[in-house]
């Protein structure tokens, strides 16, 4: 009896130990995949112009001639890319979720004919590939602009309108997931007391959706930041540029003088979107795993 | 103070949706309508028939969910569907339409465009009547023209499309200096801006003048004559008749006219995808490659998720550990990803790029990620994992904690090992919660078009393909450059119908993964 406790404690240490070990590799080499480029980059943008080749993790001598050159070129106007594109994310992530919200509310509460068949279209034909599309969309831009120029080619306003055709979709789907989690007996309740829909909705319902807004907020922020396709072709003047575009265009002349400035671009530019990432993460992280898990 | 109204009366627990539409609502839609007539009015007088369609549509159903009290709920839904329309159906509708025509490059207009920029070729025709001219020219660099004809009769003519307010008396006997704040040239000046002026087109469009020489001006004619009856063009020069010939004005003798316009070629554009040997062969690489990353991207990306997820949930290490390990891990899915990407192809540079560096030093062999195609392929599989990663830590996570912990409490009672614990109830559970989320990360994948062109641009190229490819291509990629890099010219009705045959592919895969999923169930209950 004692024999077999003593073995099966010792199997037991064993077992911890050999996990332990077996974890701190896996931890350190995933640590070390996950950091590795960045810290690459942060070195990079402090390295002296011309000494890129011979770049070392620590730089010899660090310098911040990246920044000062990418924030006073006069023909690249960096400062002015980066609020293009705060500009153009905010408004796109703020009318995506107005919009969602209201959408899923109705897919959630109301039952009315057609909504299965409303709920399937929207979602198969957000299968169809935006970046296929991208002649039809152009054109559509360009008529709409003939008379509304403020949503025409090259206008900020005819992105955030293609941005927020793509977005509605697979988000309406994910809202509703998160509305259908909320007992209906609330707002049932709310209804009999005689509030109207859009009061239940307003007080009742949203304050409850806040770690869902937060998520979908900052993933359309983050996907409308960084979209580079679409944005090309429908923005022509530098001065209307994304920050995205911007330093795609500046890294065209492929990694050889421009390297040092583009990892300093790069570095302010993708700053704003960790901070608001971490600030937020803990809504972030169980606002996905929540709405992973439910479907 | 809407609510406090509406919480004082005793009225009956009456749903919203069973009240006529109040007058705020019929106010909107009416102003909204006016509006809507109006852009319809004016695409229709611009001939912009899809856009038409799509208004119309949108006027429609903005109408049918605020007049009828029935249709209530769409109102919450009619600003998102609108969007949807003029955003996503209306560019499928527009490139399903394209699939079935030779629309390109070279065949970019509509046949009234064509025949507005073909009849504004002009000739002179012989034995026309010449002039002698004299020009004026204005600081903003316009210019006036003036004509003298034989018989000392003189008229002064605008650039086509402007005109004049003088009224100044002009006649061969006085001929000013100054007209306006436009100045005369000397006959120095003439010469000096001669190139200029020659090409510019004088009077109105029924009688325009050119400059032929310094000497000389001369009354030009419209060239080709559209008659509708016969739907051909009539050069007026040489008496020649074209005939449009799937989009292009062809002669007898095999001239063809510059622009073509598109025109509806039926099915072509798939058969072409089935018969062409030439196109068929880079295709079926790209379509197997497809195929591989979509799968490999989706396995190495959960594999990887699944294990840190495994171990980073593990009570032995401890919480603060935990939680530091988990925010670090969420780096690369808070960086914008074409940062990620272009920083990753940077660092697999072969002159600049730490990778090589590294291998170099330490392995004294250096792979050539950006040449060659299966090092490409295994680099692009590496970014791939760093950006996606992260997403299936994060699902992974939360699906194991949703195991009821009870289960994995009667496993360690009935002395099951770690091992079996992942295998027998772990693992099966996960892939119940998560099946639907790899289907969709799998379609994701099939059309991750920007990996794949920020990364190499779909290369290295496949030597002697006859249209732009390259080995790491993805089917979407190489539509891609179909559509705005091919050789030709852009072959944008042949992408069109590569990327309704995607459109279709990932539809089926998508109804299939709803016909087995909750999703369905919840989407269907009490309809």
């Amino acid at each position: 009896m004692s024999e077999s406790k003593s073995n099966f404690s010792l199997t037991k240490t064993t077992i911890k130990r050999l996990k332990i070990v077996i974890y701190s590799i896996v931890g350190c080499v995933a640590i070390l995949f996950t950091l590795f480029p960045v810290v690459w980059v942060v070195s990079a943008s402090f390295n002296p112009l011309d000494s890129i080749s011979s770049q070392r993790l620590i730089p010899a001598n660090p310098t911040i001639e990246n920044y000062t050159q990418l924030l006073t070129d006069p023909s690249r106007p960096y400062v002015k890319w980066f609020l293009n594109s705060v500009k153009i994310s905010s408004i796109t992530s703020i009318l995506v979720v107005s919009l969602t919200t209201l959408g899923a509310y109705a897919f959630s509460r109301f039952r009315f004919r057609g909504r299965r068949s409303l709920l399937v279209t929207i979602l198969l034909v957000q299968v169809f590939p935006n970046t296929l599309a991208i002649v039809a969309i152009f054109l559509i831009v360009q008529q709409i602009g003939f008379y509304f120029p403020a949503f025409g080619l090259n206008t900020h306003g005819g992105l955030i309108l293609v941005y927020l055709g793509a977005a509605l979709g697979g988000n309406v789907w994910l809202m509703k997931g998160f509305f259908d989690t909320i007992p209906r007996e609330l707002d049932e309740a709310a209804l009999i007391d005689g509030a109207s829909h859009w009061q239940s909705f307003w007080r009742i319902i949203l304050p409850l959706m806040r770690p869902m807004l937060v998520v979908i907020t900052i993933l359309t922020y983050i996907s409308t930041y960084g979209d580079v396709i679409i944005a090309r072709v429908l923005l022509r003047d530098s001065s209307q540029y994304t920050m995205a575009i911007g330093l795609w265009i500046l890294i065209q002349g492929w990694y050889t003088e421009e390297w040092g400035v583009f990892t300093a671009g790069a570095l302010l530019g993708a700053a704003p979107v960790i901070i608001l990432f971490y600030a937020l993460q803990n809504q972030l992280v169980s606002g996905l795993t929540q709405g992973a898990v439910k479907g | 103070m809407g609510s406090n109204q509406a919480a004082g009366g005793v009225s009956p627990p009456a749903s919203p949706h069973k009240l006529p539409p109040n007058t705020v609502t019929i106010l909107v839609t009416v102003i909204l309508d006016v509006f809507f007539i109006w852009l319809v009015w004016k695409s229709v007088t611009d001939g912009l028939w899809f856009f038409t369609v799509t208004i119309i549509l949108i006027a429609l159903i903005i109408n049918y969910a605020c007049l009828r009290r029935k249709n209530y709920p769409l109102r919450w839904l009619a600003p998102s569907i609108s969007m949807l329309v003029l955003m996503v159906l209306y560019p499928l509708a527009y490139t399903l339409y394209t699939a079935f025509t030779n629309y390109s490059q070279n065949q970019l207009l509509t046949k009234q465009q064509t025949l507005q920029v073909i009849e504004s070729t002009k000739y002179l025709p012989v034995g026309a009547s010449t002039y002698k001219w004299m020009a004026y020219r204005s600081p903003e660099n316009k210019y006036l023209l003036l004509l003298i004809a034989d018989n000392e009769q003189v008229t002064l003519l605008p650039p086509l499309g402007q005109s004049i307010e003088t009224d100044i008396s002009i006649s061969s006997a006085n001929i000013p200096n100054e007209i306006g704040s436009y100045k005369k040239l000397t006959r120095v000046e003439s010469v000096k801006y001669l190139t200029e002026l020659t090409e510019i087109e004088f009077g109105s469009p029924s009688a325009t003048y050119r400059i032929k020489s310094l000497n000389e001006a001369a009354q030009y004619q419209q060239r080709y004559l559209y008659q509708p009856q016969t739907d051909t063009l009539l050069d007026q020069e040489t008496g020649t008749i074209f005939i449009p010939i799937e989009g292009t004005f062809t002669s007898p003798d095999g001239q063809v006219l510059v622009p073509s316009f598109f025109v509806s070629i039926g099915t072509r554009n798939f058969t072409r995808l089935l018969q062409s040997a030439a196109l068929r062969g880079p295709l079926l690489t790209v379509i197997g490659w497809t195929f591989e990353f979509s799968i490999l991207a989706v396995v190495t990306t959960f594999f990887v998720g699944l294990l840190l997820a495994l171990i980073f949930n593990d009570s032995l290490i401890p919480m603060k550990i935990r939680k530091l390990f988990r925010s670090i891990f969420l780096l690369p899915y808070a960086i914008p990803f074409y940062l990620s990407v272009l920083v990753w192809r940077g660092m697999m540079n072969p002159h600049i790029g730490i990778l090589n560096h590294l291998s170099e030093q330490l392995l004294i062999y250096s792979p050539p990620w950006l040449s060659d195609p299966v090092w490409t392929k295994i680099g692009i599989l590496i970014v791939n994992l760093y950006l996606g990663f992260p997403y299936m830590f994060l699902i992974c996570t939360g699906a194991l904690q949703s195991i009821p912990s009870d289960l994995l409490e009667a496993a360690d009672v009935d002395g099951a090992s770690p091992w079996q614990k992942i295998y027998l109830i772990q693992f099966p559970l996960l892939l119940i919660a998560l099946g639907p989320l790899l289907i969709f990360s799998f379609a994701f994948n099939f059309n991750n078009f920007n990996v794949i062109y920020l990364f190499n641009n779909g290369g290295p190229p496949i030597p002697g393909a006859p249209t732009p490819a390259g080995y790491t291509d993805i089917l979407i990629s190489y539509t891609y450059r179909l559509a705005f890099e091919g050789g030709r010219g852009g072959e944008y009705g042949y992408a069109a119908a590569i990327s309704i045959i995607i459109f279709l592919f990932l539809a089926v895969l998508t109804l299939i993964q709803f016909r087995y999923t909750r999703i369905w169930e919840q989407a269907s209950e009490n309809v």
